[in-house]
């Protein structure tokens, strides 16, 4: 086999890596402020997807333009679902927060199965099978776009937290809960706030994995596991963990491909998984509490 | 806790029991079809509510134990002729030996909570794929068992008949079991680490013991289980029998009907059950295809029950009805 294949490989896992990234991104801020673990994660992001395809299919616009309104009508869903329905169940036990939103994600599932069918939706962009060359290593235009904006969404969200008042605010109630509501922060609002943003990146990112894979129903639980696996071997509530999580499983799924089968590779991830919950179940980049 | 009905409910248990044998009398081939799909519910769901709600372990990933059993039996029955009441016993030593490594390594390392449900999936999931890629086992395109051989019984190849009346007793012996595992020092062990692990073990309690204990019961159970839908329906998928919607559909009746209650799985699933072919009628009949619309109402009947009732039906029903002793 020629050399550069397992560049071209690589190079695409990673790529696809920080795509699925973004959407545990979601997932693992979810987690660490509220502390609800969002069991619908997966089929959040199959419901952007057909989003994407739709606004794509009915108006012709381009998944990386129409993840911006995705984004923003996620934001909303989130908040309105935290304020109305997931308050009640924070702090209550992990099971009853569980069987909730598992519960929600069938809804979604065979929500979008009933509105779509069971056929996979494409988007058929005009530069689908563009590819550049870099070197002797050719790199899809999708793929590259998809993860460039993924990136530039994830930066954006680091900043948010870091130099806001209320993303100072937000990471003041994951560290100390008790605090956050002595100083008179409105920890409600904040959660919701979190919960409407973590949504956000499930909307970008569902928008964009749009861009290099068809959207089907059943494709919910399987990127509800990616994002939880990524989360976990990133380390849950670690914000880079998440991204590094992302290109690791990207990488490692495209190299099962390439070299035992296609078919197979996610049982590298579920491996991984194992291993990583056996061995440091605070994750590569999280910290021991 | 059959104990702990009162008079009025016995009565009505062993009416509703013998309605249930007597049954197959009048009932036609769907009802008992529906039935018979009550009761293996039931049954399973049993062996899942000793897990979670009694000894309070979140496992979502009992598909894992339900396909390993099928697959055994059926392997066996297939490839050696060697009949599922032999099968069993290899189908029940091989989900314990999953679930003994599922628990050790959960417990041993302490994997707790969400991350313990993670931990069920995962193999769970891995075992799915391996074995859509087993050619001994017929890999993704399936493993069928013959129908041809009618009439023996003995193998499990028989009618609705004999399924019926093998699913009451599974389901009615899953209930004694439970009912009699609640008032042992075990059942006792459960409750404890269930509501506070470190208090439970610093009253003594071997808390690795209780949960390892617990797991080998229910994934055993959960194995039987097994072997009896494989047989009852001839035909296995590792892209269904291992799929996570169906350890979800497997805990879906203990859940509504009241976890950690050994009437629970029972109500659930003869609340769910019927509701879901009712459900599938009334879309067939409208002529609406509409593939979705059972597993939905799934969806939102669990959302409704933890949202409105979280300690689910039965509690609610044993009060209304006035069946159970003054109990909390």
């Amino acid at each position: 086999m020629n050399p550069t294949i397992y560049l071209e490989v690589v190079v695409q896992g990673v790529l696809t890596g920080l795509v699925y990234g973004l959407m545990a991104l979601g997932l693992s801020v979810i987690f660490g402020v509220v502390r609800v673990v969002n069991f619908a994660h997966g089929e959040f992001t199959v419901a952007a997807m057909y989003a994407a395809f739709l606004l794509f299919t009915l108006f012709g616009i381009d998944p990386l333009i129409a993840m911006a309104p995705i984004a923003l009508v996620f934001f909303v869903v989130g908040y309105a679902l935290q304020r109305t329905l997931v308050h009640r169940f924070v702090g209550r036990a992990e099971h009853e927060q569980f069987i909730l939103l598992v519960g929600l994600a069938i809804v979604i599932v065979n929500g979008t199965l009933l509105i779509f069918g069971a056929d996979a939706r494409p988007v058929r962009l005009p530069y689908g099978f563009d590819s550049f060359l870099v070197g002797p290593v050719i790199v899809d235009k999708v793929r590259l776009y998809a993860a460039g904006a993924a990136l530039a969404v994830a930066a954006a969200l680091f900043l948010f937290f870091r130099f806001t008042r209320t993303g100072t605010a937000i990471r003041a109630c994951a560290d100390n809960l008790v605090g956050a509501a002595v100083v008179g922060l409105d920890v409600r609002k904040l959660y919701a706030l979190t919960f409407g943003i973590g949504l956000a990146c499930v909307g970008a990112a569902g928008a964009l994995i749009e861009t290099i894979a068809d959207a089907k129903p059943e494709l919910g639980p399987v990127y509800t596991l990616i994002a939880f696996i990524i989360v976990i071997v990133g380390g849950l509530g670690s914000m880079t963990g998440a991204l590094v999580g992302g290109v690791l499983i990207g990488v490692s799924e495209a190299l099962a491909g390439l070299f035992i089968a296609p078919s197979m590779k996610s049982m590298v991830s579920f491996a991984l998984l194992i291993a990583v919950l056996v061995l440091r179940p605070q994750g590569i980049m999280g910290r021991r509490t | 806790m059959i104990r702990s009905l009162n008079p009025r409910g016995r009565v009505l248990l062993i009416v509703l029991l013998a309605l249930l044998v007597a049954a197959p009398l009048v009932a036609d081939r769907y009802l008992m079809s529906v039935l018979i799909l009550i009761f293996y519910f039931a049954f399973v769901g049993q062996a899942w509510n000793l897990m979670m709600g009694f000894a309070g372990q979140l496992s979502l990933g009992h598909a894992l134990y339900v396909g390993l059993g099928g697959y055994v039996s059926a392997l066996l029955w297939i490839k050696f002729g060697i009949g599922p009441w032999l099968g069993v016993f290899a189908a029940v030593a091989v989900a314990t030996a999953f679930g003994a490594v599922i628990g050790w390594l959960g417990f041993r390392f302490g994997i707790e909570g969400v991350y313990f449900a993670l931990l069920t999936i995962a193999f769970a999931e891995f075992t799915r794929i391996a074995f859509d890629h087993i050619d001994y086992a017929g890999a993704a395109g399936g493993l069928f068992l013959r129908v041809e051989e009618q009439g023996r019984w003995w193998d499990l190849r028989g009618g609705p008949l004999l399924f019926y009346y093998l699913a009451l007793a599974l389901a009615g012996g899953a209930l004694a079991l439970t009912a009699w595992l609640a008032r042992t020092r075990l059942g006792y062990q459960w409750l404890a680490v269930r509501e506070d692990e470190q208090a439970a073990r610093s009253l003594g309690i071997d808390v690795f013991r209780a949960k390892m204990t617990a797991v080998l019961i229910s994934s055993a159970m959960t194995a039987v289980g097994g072997v009896f839908i494989a047989f009852y329906n001839n035909n296995l998928f590792p892209s269904r029998v291992f799929d996570i919607n169906r350890s979800i559909e497997l805990i879906l009746a203990p859940v509504v009907g009241g976890l950690g209650t050994v009437f629970g799985p029972v109500v659930g699933a003869f609340i769910l059950t019927p509701l879901g072919e009712v459900l599938t009628a009334l879309t067939e009949h409208l002529g609406i295809n509409a593939p979705g619309v059972k597993a939905m109402f799934y969806g939102l009947a669990l959302m409704a029950i933890i949202v409105l009732k979280p300690t689910g039906v039965w509690p609610w029903l044993a009060r209304m009805l006035r069946l159970t002793e003054c109990r909390p």
